[in-house]
């Protein structure tokens, strides 16, 4: 198997997650294409490590899953509280901060 | 020299049925992947994103990496997806769908996708007569990855992150209920 198979199947899922976070307005679903962005890098660094023998692109996998769990539970914590504050989690409603 | 050439039948024959398991779960995640990004239903998106993480489990022991196929089961199917249907479910979205999910010029993120897809493409498949491994018998020959050699990884040469990141993952902790409680 060529191991090219796997870094085109992750820009695949990457430039999907692009896609969504560019096209969604609801904040979750924001946070779920990060996910996919996050997964499809995942899959990158495990094609890298079968490529050169060594576990350290595993190493780096396993501390982005970590990154990805604590950046999930950040960011629903604000969205909560945005909900909370606003009744709505429509992103491009967020712009009090423009200039 | 006969056993080289059945050895490398052999290997053939596996790399056929990877090839083929691979197709198959690289179309599924594909699927499942423009569905969690095209659905108007939040709870429906939830769940095509269990079976694009499911499929990227399965992809890692295709490269046999099954420790983390294991932590990425656990991690994300099982804490991460539990967050987003809370999440969903505490910022009540309408259940069946929803007609304002997308911003009103999604239709940009497509050619910007396309395009970034089309560099990434570009650069995966010129560079890969460079990269090194990428034979056929690479993946098979190595076999499963073993987790003492991931663990000597963690406390040897990546101790510092390590503990690093223990401080991050409490640091988001304590971050999420400062910022997730009623006072």
């Amino acid at each position: 198997m060529l191991a090219a198979n796997f870094l085109l199947l992750a820009a695949v899922i990457f430039c999907i997650g692009v896609y969504g976070v560019v096209a969604r307005r609801n904040a979750v679903l924001v946070l779920m294409s990060v996910e996919l962005i996050l997964n499809s890098v995942n899959l990158n660094l495990v094609a890298f490590a079968v490529m050169n023998g060594t576990i350290d692109g595993q190493v780096f996998a396993l501390f982005v899953i970590a990154i990805a769990a604590a950046e999930v539970g950040v960011g629903l914590a604000m969205v909560l509280m945005v909900y909370r504050n606003r009744h709505s989690i429509s992103l491009d409603e967020l712009s009090e901060m423009k200039g | 020299m006969s056993t080289t050439v059945a050895s490398i039948v052999a290997v053939g024959d596996i790399n056929v049925a990877q090839n083929v398991g691979f197709g198959v779960i690289a179309l599924m995640m594909i699927v499942a992947a423009i569905r969690v990004v095209s659905t108007n239903d939040v709870v429906h998106a939830a769940l095509w994103l269990v079976l694009v993480l499911a499929g990227v489990a399965a992809q890692y022991i295709l490269a046999a990496a099954e420790f983390v196929a294991v932590s990425q089961v656990l991690v994300y199917i099982g804490a991460v997806m539990v967050l987003f249907l809370f999440g969903i479910m505490l910022t009540r979205a309408q259940i069946g769908g929803d007609r304002d999910v997308n911003n009103s010029t999604w239709a940009l993120g497509i050619p910007a996708a396309v395009l970034l897809f089309g560099v990434l493409a570009w650069a995966v498949l010129d560079g890969v007569d460079e990269l090194p491994g990428v034979d056929d018998s690479v993946i098979v020959d190595r076999g499963p990855a073993p987790t003492v050699a991931i663990s000597d990884g963690f406390i040897g040469p990546y101790l510092v992150p390590f503990l690093a990141l223990s401080f991050v993952l409490l640091a988001a902790a304590i971050g999420a209920i400062v910022l997730a409680r009623k006072d």
